[in-house]
């Protein structure tokens, strides 16, 4: 390695490329300490969430005697309290029932209409994208008072049909757009060559595209399941009840009250909330990411 | 030829794309019907209601440019207007230069790199308000993790007063935004960063680049494109944040920290007056626009880039 070099660096230095610029000490101050105060940043609140989570209430605020960077006898009382005395159990339920009602509702028509657009190639299909795309850029702070009316209209405001119906607001553009990057990678021969074979509009989709397009499912699942799963300003505006709210509007609203913060309880319910979104995050690390960038990207 | 041969294949063309037109618009039909019912229809209803006195439960009867007349002599909307482009300008130059540096740290040759691309997206998967909620503890007033370990290090005397004063608030505020969205703004010229082949920043460093040469002439210009797309998002939600802001201060102290959208909510649900919450949401339009169009333009490929003239 470039590091063991004697007396003249450059003409002991066999590795390729610009390697040279890569010895260790500069890279102690370039990269390894910049990135650890990054990671650190990044982090630190979510070792915060947890710590204070399983904190014992007179540890929670007496810096004095007990290091507040470390738990002595952790404590699950927190978490005990949250489960069986707040209504936490049902709201993860409802944002469970929520984001995927409303996953699978925005999966099924962007994959129709992200075929449409991109594979059949009907008259307006290229203003269609365009449409959609705009559609993707509106938000939804300026349309949640106008919703409102509208789901009152609908009959549905105060019930967990409201959201499912609302969020495809935002995941079908999403969706759409993400899998017309998909079906466009799908080469034409194979709709081809099934076309030619006798199959339908309808075969090809469901038999050739579809299974070719399973990772870009996923993806855009996965990535709308999050979406869902975090939204907080139509939750906030069109749940009234307590037993129909999803997390985030429940933990803020209810277990939030007057002036003395129940922080253990607090942090319990935002680490609980958060830890379902993580765990499926963690095992599509490369899909989300692909989602991510993929829509950025276009 | 003959109208046989002539006729028969351009009967069989339109028919084609007759059926091409029937089924395009039959697989569009679900989307459609959900976003023209939810999403095109209400946007035209908030227009409308931005020019009624709709209230909660009573529907508003049209009563022209009051709304917007009563919206510029209020000073809260004008603070709010003020707030919103100060917190969305110093958030998103934030977001960018971190963002950039982290991008430009994980795409070194790094142990782990998949393991810390992972690590570092987490604040932008887990849900703002929850992680807003850890920021509220974090920004404690009395006790608040910051002012303690700054206190131990002797920095300051007394715990800092985080979200109770207005410049405080406005700072914590805004680094709350910013710790969300690096992730975002990182990952995404990450990937970016990635389509760069090595081998012209090998050959600009031949010909003599400093390392600040390089990244100015080689890697920025190359990046600009998807550097115009990602901060545009970037502008685009944080102009319209709410989620942070609702959490931490509720627009508070002396609505110092009141963004649009918090002002717009507070107005139209808890306060009644629809009519005046969805004013204050239509006036965000033309300061979005502009916003995306700067971002978009400013940033957008130069012809010198590709060997003309500016």
């Amino acid at each position: 390695m470039a590091i063991s070099a004697k007396n003249d660096p450059a003409l002991n230095d066999d590795a390729e490329g610009m390697s040279y610029l890569n010895r260790l000490p500069r890279r102690l101050v370039t990269v390894y300490l910049p990135l650890a105060v990054f990671v650190f940043v990044l982090i630190f609140p979510f070792y915060w969430m947890a710590i204070t989570a399983v904190k014992p209430n007179h540890q929670l605020t007496n810096y004095d005697q007990y290091s507040p960077f470390w738990v002595v006898e952790p404590t699950l009382d927190h978490i005990k309290y949250l489960l069986f005395e707040t209504s936490y159990p049902g709201w993860l339920w409802n944002t469970m029932l929520v984001a995927f009602g409303s996953t699978v509702l925005s999966l099924a028509a962007s994959v129709f209409a992200a075929y449409a657009i991109e594979r059949v190639r009907f008259t307006g299909s290229r203003p269609a994208g365009l449409m959609i795309f705009l559609a993707y850029l509106v938000p939804p702070s300026i349309l949640f008072i106008p919703l409102a009316v509208i789901v009152f209209q609908f009959g549905i405001y105060d019930t967990k049909l409201a959201l499912i119906f609302t969020y495809p607001t935002f995941l079908i553009p999403f969706c759409t757009w993400l899998l017309m990057g998909y079906f466009r990678s799908i080469p034409f021969e194979l709709e081809e060559s099934a076309l030619v074979d006798g199959a339908t509009r309808w075969q090809i989709l469901i038999k050739v595209i579809l299974p070719l397009a399973v990772p870009g499912l996923i993806s855009a699942g996965i990535f709308a399941f999050t979406l869902s799963w975090n939204e907080f300003i139509y939750a906030l505006t069109f749940i009234q009840s307590s037993e129909n709210k999803t997390i985030p509007v429940g933990v803020l609203t209810e277990l939030v009250r007057g002036d003395v913060f129940e922080w253990g309880a607090l942090m319990a319910g935002a680490l609980f909330g958060s830890l379902p979104v993580v765990i499926l995050y963690s095992f599509f690390v490369d899909s989300y990411v692909s989602s991510m960038t993929g829509a950025v990207k276009e | 030829m003959s109208s046989y041969t002539s006729q028969k294949p351009r009967s069989r063309v339109a028919d084609m794309f007759q059926s091409k037109n029937a089924m395009g618009l039959m697989f569009m039909l679900p989307a459609a019907v959900f976003l023209i019912c939810f999403l095109t229809y209400p946007l035209g209803l908030g227009v409308w209601l931005g020019f009624t006195d709709a209230k909660i439960g009573r529907d508003g009867v049209f009563i022209g440019l009051e709304n917007y007349r009563y919206l510029w002599d209020d000073p809260v909307f004008w603070t709010s207007v003020f707030n919103t482009v100060v917190y969305t300008f110093v958030a998103s130059v934030l977001k960018f230069v971190l963002g950039l540096w982290l991008a430009m740290i994980l795409n070194e040759n790094l142990p782990f790199k998949s393991f810390f691309r992972a690590l570092v997206l987490l604040p932008w998967v887990v849900p703002t308000v929850l992680s807003a909620l850890a920021f509220w503890w974090i920004f404690d007033a009395q006790f608040s993790i910051i002012s303690w370990s700054l206190m131990q290090i002797g920095w300051i005397d007394g715990p800092i007063n985080f979200l109770g004063d207005p410049t405080n608030a406005r700072i914590s505020v805004i680094a709350a935004n910013v710790w969300r969205g690096i992730p975002f703004v990182a990952i995404s010229l990450l990937a970016g960063l990635q389509t760069i082949p090595p081998s012209l920043q090998e050959a600009a460093s031949l010909d003599g680049a400093t390392s600040w040469q390089r990244f100015r002439l080689v890697t920025l210009p190359l990046l600009s494109p998807i550097i115009a797309v990602v901060m545009t998002f970037s502008v685009l939600f944080t102009f319209t944040d709410f989620q942070l802001i609702y959490v931490l201060t509720k627009g508070g102290p002396v609505n110092a920290t009141h963004l649009m959208a918090t002002l717009s909510f507070q107005r139209g649900i808890p306060g009644g007056q629809l009519g005046e919450g969805a004013a204050i949401a239509v006036a965000m339009i033309p300061f979005l626009l502009a916003a995306i169009l700067f971002s978009f333009f400013g940033l957008q490929r130069r012809k010198w880039q590709q060997g003309g003239q500016d």
